[in-house]
């Protein structure tokens, strides 16, 4: 498929991404463009402009600063996975990394870009929601930090403004306890149903496909904090939360799966 | 028939590499697509979105408007280029019906991606913008999808057929045999199973070139095509131009699978309007497209009986089919069904069949042959059908069909449904199968999963399976009113410098022909597979073919390259006795050398020999000058490859996924050329066939809205999914080739998905009977488990 006719433009650094997006409505940026390119192909999508801002080498980094560890947002899924720093200090984020799609995918995709998109498929969404991380913006008026658990608003719908740059996301180190759980039919597929759960003091556990954005099972958590065993936790996942059906389960299925993958989950929390 | 000579000792038999690789896997394969053609025009196909509807108005005007359109066309504009409608070369009964079907649909649209209107633009990508601005206004009708629903009536799609039937086909050789069967059985078996439809999703889609020449009316078509030559007969036929005048050249083509043993719309439409506007037009399909408007494979409800006496021996089988032909018939649509029609009692011996399909009309894309084609689906039904008689009888599923096994001393065997099996010893080859797979090993472990109260649970699937390839000896094609031969052509030249060329009818397409072909004729002139170059796929280099699929081209087409070889050393050996005034029966041949017998001295290689052909100095009185023979070789029979495959699955009980964790295939595909290409068949056929069981499906909605067409929906499976298989085989050569050889490339196709299946089934059968139908997801089988519980 074709996509639709486009301009492009490519930013060396994010004052000048930022200055390339202000001003066209129509302009989108593009990273690893894993997500934004099958949509315009499908021409689903149809920006006027891209502003490619993969090649802000500045924005590719792992760096450890102690209790958190801060990830520049153009940081490859593949240098997620085989970073050193995240496997010894946030193993769960390299793990889930290797978990995205297939070699192609990981090696063009980026976690800013995944994250940006806010796809309540995606794996690292759910997982920085679980991790309770911070995403840090800037945009005309400079830096702003969002809590991982106030980014995600709607359907492919975020809380970045639209001439905003993801520009680093930062995880807490040392979690020793956490697990995820991705099924799907084919190694290479998204989530039909993802667990992810951190043990930090409390315990966390976020969904991937169980709505439109990644979802906190926040009735495993509450019974969790009021001391009920697992199984019971386990069966609280989907609570208030009301899973899309499409050709690989249906709702009824979804529900059951996160019964079942939040209950593995935790117990392999220990 | 003719002599079986067994496998000689030489080329033939030995792992070549195959030649074709070093260039498909640098990249370097020149595909339709990738051919630079100036001034090329390229075509943009505006595709109903409905399963069905009226077309009300079609507005041309904006498209015509829009940058770098040459021109825009709807069926009214191209009614005169046709001299007839798309062919359909299977008309398996007399009263078979039809629906006129012509390139651009005209009045209504039939299945989503029927070809409505053809934008003509100086690039691809503004013909893709202009197809968007083409205002095609429909109506809506309401669609048949189900296939049951299409027996029915409800919804009648060609309402000038009066019915959604296209045919009524019936084997019955024996209704008396029958009757007494079902009637004095001491176990009936009654199955109802469901062929999903499959979409082909060979790598590269199709693409089309078709390049006039500058004066003669001559046309060049490039086509990612199976067929060039059935395709130059139908373009000549369909578009009005002389055969003569047509030239077909199928470049690299990226797999078909049966997708591209067809004569599509794009193809007729390139070509009319290659004459239309005097200069090159060309189409590259995309993948949303392929999806849609390329054929796809299977769509069938199947209903199996068997009968069987108290020990659980076959007395009779009847198979009843409802075939999806989709929206119109494509090339061999209405036949398909029929290639498997005489075997659904698979390799069981029994004195009662029956047959019965009813062809039905549906809104949906048309299907045609996909890999296998018709065996696949009479192999799923008997394979599983044994299973259920095995519960039924109280035996164990090995014992079930040792039972029944048509016994060795039989062959050449003639089945109950009129076939001859050439040859085969399947009670070893299933001795050699489950030894293999350490079979009772696997029921050991199986118990003891069981015991232990593990939710994931192991199941052991077999599956025996028996085909009949090597299409086709012509006259039984004239019975089944196939509108073509079976032969096969081919021709072999020894040039001056004994370099030798093979040009054969057949069309690879991913099978490795060219490897294969130069083993037979090095292998019987004695000289190095390098030394012979195979040409192929060009109608003006090879004017007689019948091209590639149903595990043909080595039966029919090798069996040709090894005839015209043989015909060229005869006469390359009565030069040589020329030469070494001795008679031709004292000569020897070997490595490449006659000598004559006694004389060891006296020896003359072929080189001589050909060089001397060529400069016809000194040959024999009135022998012609060069060395070169051809043949069109018709098969006396078909060929019956068989084996046993064995699927070992792990069923996670909370889940319902299914874990396949060791898959056997012990193949009889008679005597085998190149190993490693009959392993590479087998891999992909499994790959394909376990896909089906496990992955695949085209699903529609019910308005006929294909809900799977990109590849994120569709599930192909990925070596991911993929165990490592474990092959081995047995070798009864066939008695219907001097090469002994059978046909491996549909092989894992047809016999894998009941492995699958069977597995699937008896991993789960302390729980109840499990119904469960393909592919077999997780929320499936997940459903199926709880459906024991309820
Ligand atoms: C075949 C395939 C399989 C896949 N499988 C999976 C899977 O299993 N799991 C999974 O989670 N994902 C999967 N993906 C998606 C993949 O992870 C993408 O790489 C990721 O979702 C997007 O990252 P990107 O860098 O490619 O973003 P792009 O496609 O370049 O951009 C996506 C969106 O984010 C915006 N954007 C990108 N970067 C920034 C930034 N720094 N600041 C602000 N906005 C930004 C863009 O404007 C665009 O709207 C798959 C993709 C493909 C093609």
């Amino acid at each position: 498929m074709y996509p639709a006719s486009f301009e492009y433009l490519r930013a060396l650094s994010v004052a000048e991404a930022i200055s390339m997006v202000s001003n066209n409505e129509d302009a989108k940026f593009i990273a690893g463009g894993h997500s934004l390119i099958p949509l315009m192909k499908l021409r689903l999508a149809t920006p006027s402009t891209l502003v490619d801002i993969g090649r802000i080498g500045s924005l590719s980094y792992v760096k450890d600063e102690g209790s958190q560890i801060a990830i520049g947002a153009l940081t490859r899924h593949r240098d997620i996975e085989i970073s050193d720093v995240l496997r010894s200090k946030a193993p769960m984020l390299a793990h889930v990394a290797g978990m995205v799609g297939d070699p192609s995918v990981r090696h063009r995709g980026t976690i800013g870009g995944s994250i940006a998109h806010g796809d309540g498929a995606s794996d690292l969404p759910a997982a920085v929601l679980a991790l309770d991380a911070v995403l840090v913006v800037e945009g005309p008026s400079g830096r702003r930090e969002i809590k991982a658990t106030d980014f995600f608003k709607g359907f492919l719908e975020t809380a970045l403004g639209a001439d905003e740059v993801l520009v680093e996301i930062r995880v807490p180190s040392d979690i020793k306890a956490w697990s995820y759980q991705k099924f799907n039919r084919r190694a290479q597929d998204w989530a039909i149903v993802g667990v992810a759960a951190v043990r930090n003091g409390t315990t966390r556990v976020s969904l991937v496909n169980m709505g439109a954005t990644p979802l906190r099972a926040t009735g495993t958590e509450a019974a969790l904090a009021s001391g009920a065993s697992l199984d019971d936790a386990a069966l609280r996942a989907d609570e208030g939360i009301d899973p899309p059906a499409d050709l690989n389960a249906s709702v009824e299925y979804r529900r059951h799966l996160a019964h079942v993958l939040t209950k593995r989950a935790l117990s392999e929390l220990g | 028939m003719t002599t079986v000579q067994d496998a000689v000792p030489g080329v033939i038999g030995t792992r070549v590499l195959r030649r074709e690789d070093p260039e498909l896997l640098t990249g370097e394969g020149r595909f339709t697509d990738d051919l630079k053609i100036p001034a090329a025009l390229w075509l943009g196909v505006v595709r109903s979105p409905f399963g069905r509807a009226k077309i009300l108005s079609i507005d041309t005007s904006a498209a015509k408007a829009a940058p770098g359109v040459v021109a825009v066309y709807t069926a009214t504009d191209l009614q005169s280029e046709w001299a007839g409608p798309i062919p359909s070369a299977w008309q398996v009964t007399p009263d078979m019906k039809s629906p006129a079907h012509y390139p651009l649909a005209s009045g209504s649209a039939n299945y989503v991606g029927d070809p409505v209107a053809v934008v003509v633009a100086n690039s691809p990508k503004e013909a893709a913008d202009a197809v968007g601005m083409v205002d095609v206004e429909y109506e809506q009708l309401p669609a048949v999808v189900d296939l049951e629903d299409a027996l029915s009536d409800r919804v009648v799609i060609h309402s000038e057929l009066g019915t959604n039937v296209s045919y009524v086909w019936e084997l019955n050789p024996n209704p008396d045999g029958i009757k007494t069967a079902f009637d004095n059985a001491a176990y009936v078996v009654k199955e109802r199973y469901i062929q999903q439809r499959l979409i082909p999703a060979a790598m590269e889609p199709r693409s089309v070139a078709v390049v006039p020449s500058p004066m003669g009316g001559d046309y060049t078509v490039y086509s990612a095509t199976q067929i060039p030559h059935i395709l130059k007969v139908m373009l000549g036929l369909t578009v009005g131009i002389s055969e003569s005048k047509i030239r077909v050249i199928a470049p690299a083509v990226g797999g078909g699978f049966g997708s591209k043993l067809d004569v599509y719309p794009e193809e007729l439409l390139c070509l009319a309007l290659a004459r239309k506007h005097r200069l090159p037009v060309r189409w590259t399909e995309e993948r949303s497209e392929n999806s849609q408007a390329t054929i796809q494979g299977r769509g069938q409800v199947q209903w199996i009986e068997l009968a069987a006496d108290a020990n659980g021996k076959l007395t009779g089988v009847r198979a009843d089919i409802i075939a999806d032909m989709g929206g119109y018939q494509q090339l061999i649509t209405a036949g398909v069904p029929l290639l498997g029609a005489f075997l659904y009692h698979g390799v069981y011996d029994t004195p009662a069949y029956a047959f019965k399909c009813t062809g039905v009309y549906t809104n949906k894309t048309p299907t045609d042959a996909y890999r296998g084609a018709g065996r696949p689906e009479a192999t799923y039904a008997i394979e599983r059908a044994m299973d259920a008689l095995a519960v039924k009888v109280g035996v164990d599923t090995v014992e079930i069909r040792r039972r029944n096994f048509i016994p060795t001393e039989s062959f050449p065997y003639n089945s109950p449904a009129g076939l001859v099996f050439d040859s085969g010893d399947y009670a070893a080859n299933f001795t050699q199968g489950l030894n293999f797979a350490g079979y009772d090993a696997l029921r050991k472990k199986q118990a003891e999963m069981r015991a232990s109260g593990s939710k994931k649970h192991l199941g052991i699937g077999i599956s025996f399976f028996v085909e009949m390839c090597g299409l086709a000896p012509s006259r039984v094609l004239a019975s089944l009113n196939y509108s073509a031969g079976g032969w096969e052509s081919a021709t072999v030249r020894i040039l001056p410098t004994c370099k030798v060329q093979v040009v054969t009818g057949t069309a690879p397409h991913g099978q490795g022909h060219e490897t294969s072909w130069a083993m037979i004729a090095a292998d019987k002139l004695g000289i190095s597979p390098d030394d012979v170059e195979v040409l192929h796929s060009d109608t003006a280099i090879s004017p007689f073919g019948l091209d590639t699929y149903g595990s043909r081209s080595l039966s029919v087409g090798g069996t040709a390259v090894y005839i015209a070889t043989e015909r060229v050393l005869d006469k390359a050996r009565k030069i040589a006795a020329h030469l070494l005034e001795a008679s031709e029966e004292d000569l020897d041949y070997a490595g490449g050398n006659f000598s004559v017998k006694g004389s060891p001295e006296k020896v003359l290689p072929l080189a001589a020999v050909a060089f001397e052909s060529f400069t016809a100095h000194n040959l024999p009185d009135g022998m012609e000058p060069n060395l070169e023979a051809s043949t069109s070789w018709d098969p006396p029979n078909f060929t019956f490859p068989y084996g046993t495959h064995i699927a070992v699955v792990e069923v996670d009980e909370d889940t319902g996924k299914v874990d396949l964790v060791r898959y056997v295939a012990v193949d009889d595909c008679g005597n085998r050329i190149n190993p490693l290409i009959v392993e590479g068949q087998v891999h992909g056929g499994l790959a394909q066939g376990i896909g089906q069981a496990l992955f695949e499906e085209a699903v529609y909605d019910e308005t006929g809205n294909l809900l799977t067409a990109t590849l994120a929906d569709y599930l192909v499976p990925s070596a991911a999914e993929l165990p490592s298989f474990e092959l081995d085989h047995t070798v009864t050569p066939s008695p219907t080739n001097p090469l002994g050889v059978k046909g491996i490339g549909e092989a894992g196709a047809i016999a894998s998905p009941p492995a699958v299946m069977n597995a699937i089934v008896d991993a789960l059968s302390h729980f109840g009977k499990i119904n469960i139908d393909m592919p077999a997801s997780p929320e499936k089988v997940w459903k199926a488990i709880q459906a024991t519980k309820a």
